[in-house]
């Protein structure tokens, strides 16, 4: 039993009571009650579908480095102190694979002022954005480029016209599949392309590219031997060791003159800046969320005025200013809640297509949906407050005075 | 049962809606509260109610002094002793007769299944038996108020207050409305009741007529004149 006020046994209200009348707004006017909780919705579905979105993407990035490997490192001629385009000695490929812990290396080399066209009438001009390159054969193994068609270059085709295309060089070729009849015109000479490649995260430079052998490169489009890019994989524990070595080994005349980068590095980078843009939209998310505690208040001060004689009569039946104030904040916690509920769903199901549509694992962190209840929540007492304080301070006479 | 001592109300306009009214009505009576619009007969009814504080005046309520208790005592005084009936019935729309009786005793502290009991059972008291599943629009007007007047005396108050419960009726529904306060005045309950109908308040053992916000004349009284041989 509880202390009873002033002698008198006090007015009690059921838990379960509280919720009900905390609906009652909802069921008599269901309308009005989803149009407000679908600002809330709208605002928890865009902060849910955000970090959804983004971790998704992130769980593919990461799933893409599992997959890559982060033990790859390249490096690249800089520039001169004059600031002219250096050049990678011709046995930097050699110096690098002396290295000890380095596992296996392969190299690319510029084919300078090679354009490729599909026919020979397109213009000059019009080069597509596409380079050429010398290639070694053991080049797919080291970057973990894969075949989307075709076959790789051997032994044999790299001395051949042979081409194997970039996944976007054989985009914008036009290039669909790998076939004898199917050539492209490089450097003014035709090649058979034997093989697509799919795109590959960590060389991107091979997606923009038609890849030849070395020798034919060498022999058919007068390339001079130098690699412009020098791959290098060794085991993980080593990655740091061996980073510190290679502008020294692979141009041991001028250090300073090679780039040495890891390209999952650069991956991460991406991921990182698009953070950034998560924060933003999760900002814009919040403004949403924002604008529907609005609405939520907005609803309440209405149902508070409109529903001045409820409030006399349950305070006629003994209900304490407290017992009103606790409805009204009930229902303004129901709305909200289920808002953000509604929104939460919303979210999810935004996340799940999404994610399947770029072929991402949907992601959706535990800690969103708890940040999106507490998010929820506090709205819905912020919104109520006002409008809860306000009906249990109405005077239950002018409350139950005839219109 | 009731007790005023000198009880003014001056509203915050102005306006003096009782101009020092001394009262008093034993357990177990049935009073009639008469007067021309205006006169102050529901700001009385609130003040007895507990719904309204006096401005000065000493106002007991079933024993207790209402203007020591707090907000939440007058509540638990008003959820526990005290029924109200309405001129516009104040039925929550949407909601079966049952439901409505039983809400009733929302503040009360009994469990929402001795609320559906007591609720059923003073409905079938009211002649309503048939109608618990119905909601408000689906009433008469008079059934409506007999769902009001069973929704007030659902928690066997001592005190039942009623203000003009027969001003939206016909006479017929009215007749029964006041047919219901004398069976639960009866019973026990200490009954007011505010009308301007002078038959129906002819009938009532107690007349109490209240004009420009003091009581012109009390029953009691006019039957102690009445029996020294002056007419009223
Ligand atoms: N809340 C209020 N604020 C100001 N004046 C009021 C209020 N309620 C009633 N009055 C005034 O007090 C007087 C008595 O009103 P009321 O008690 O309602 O009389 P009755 O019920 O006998 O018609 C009237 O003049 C009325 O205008
Ligand atoms: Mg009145």
């Amino acid at each position: 039993m509880r202390p009873a006020v002033d002698g008198i046994r006090p007015s009690r209200l059921w838990p379960g009571d509280v919720v009900r009348g905390g609906a009652v707004g909802l069921r008599t006017r269901p309308l009005r009650a989803v149009l407000s909780a679908l600002g809330i919705a709208i605002g928890i579905a865009a902060m849910v579908a955000v970090v959804g979105i983004s971790s998704s993407s992130r769980a593919d990035l990461d799933r893409t480095l599992d997959s890559l490997g982060t033990n790859l490192l390249t490096v690249s001629p800089g520039r001169t102190m004059s600031g002219a385009e250096a050049k990678l000695p011709l046995r930097a490929e050699d110096m690098v694979a002396r290295i000890g812990p380095v596992a296996s290396v392969s190299a690319i080399g510029e084919v300078a002022d090679t354009n490729v066209y599909r026919t020979a009438r397109i213009p000059e001009a019009e080069t597509g954005g596409l380079a050429t390159y010398a290639v070694r054969t053991d080049l797919r193994a080291t970057t973990g480029a894969r075949l989307r068609a075709g076959t790789w270059l051997n032994a044999a085709t790299a001395r051949h016209p042979a081409v194997v295309l970039g996944a976007t060089a054989a985009e914008r070729l036009g290039v669909g599949r790998a076939a004898p009849e199917v050539r492209v015109l490089v450097g003014g000479e035709w090649f058979t392309v034997v093989g697509i490649l799919r795109p590959a995260p960590l060389a991107p430079e091979l997606d923009v590219a038609a890849l030849v052998g070395w020798p034919a490169a060498q022999d058919r489009l007068g390339f001079d031997g130098h690699a412009t890019t020098v791959y290098t994989r060794s085991a993980d524990a080593d990655v740091a060791a061996v980073r510190s070595v290679l502008g020294a080994t692979a141009n041991p005349a001028a250090p300073n003159e090679v780039e040495v980068s890891r390209p999952s590095d650069a991956l991460a980078a991406k991921r990182a800046a698009g953070e950034a843009f998560t924060r933003l939209l999760l900002g814009v998310g919040a403004v949403a969320l924002l604008v529907g505690g609005v609405g939520v208040a907005n609803t309440m001060v209405i149902s508070v005025l409109e529903r001045r004689t409820e409030i006399g009569l349950r305070r006629a039946l003994g209900a304490t200013r407290g017992h009103v104030r606790t409805q009204f904040l009930a229902e303004s916690l129901l709305l909200s809640a289920l808002g953000g509920t509604a929104g939460a769903l919303l979210g999810a199901a935004v996340t799940a297509s999404y994610a399947a549509s770029q072929g991402w694992p949907p992601v959706i962190p535990p800690w969103t949906l708890a940040g999106g209840l507490a998010a929820t929540v506090t709205v819905g007492a912020l919104a109520g407050l006002y409008p809860a304080l306000h009906a249990s301070r109405l005077p239950p006479t002018t409350a139950l005075a005839t219109p | 049962m009731i007790e005023l001592t000198n009880v003014t109300k001056t509203y915050a306009g102005g306006v003096t809606a009782l101009a020092g009214v001394s009262l008093r009505v034993a357990a177990g009576e049935l009073v009639a509260v008469t007067g021309p619009s205006g006169s102050g007969k529901s700001t009385m009814l609130h003040v007895l109610g507990t719904l309204d504080r006096p401005t000065s005046g000493g106002v007991r309520i079933a024993g207790y002094d209402v203007g020591a208790l707090s907000d939440a005592g007058l509540s638990a005084l008003r959820a526990h002793r005290i029924g109200f009936v309405f001129q516009q019935f104040h039925l929550a729309g949407g909601t079966t007769a049952l439901d409505n009786v039983a809400d009733g005793l929302l503040y009360t502290g009994l469990r929402p299944a001795e609320r559906r009991r007591r609720a059923v059972r003073v409905l079938h008291r009211v002649g309503l038996g048939h109608r618990m599943e119905h909601r408000p629009h689906e009433l008469s007007g008079g059934e409506r108020q007999r769902v009001a007047v069973a929704r007030a005396a659902a928690g066997d108050p001592p005190l039942l207050l009623a203000d003009e419960p027969t001003g939206a009726l016909d006479t017929a529904s009215g007749a029964r409305v006041v047919e219901l306060l004398r069976e639960l005045n009866e019973a026990g309950t200490t009954v007011v009741v505010i009308t301007h109908e002078r038959e129906l308040a002819a009938e009532l053992p107690r007349q109490v007529r209240l004009r420009d916000g003091r009581v012109e004349q009390d029953g009691a009284e006019r039957d102690r004149a009445e029996r020294d041989g002056v007419r009223a």
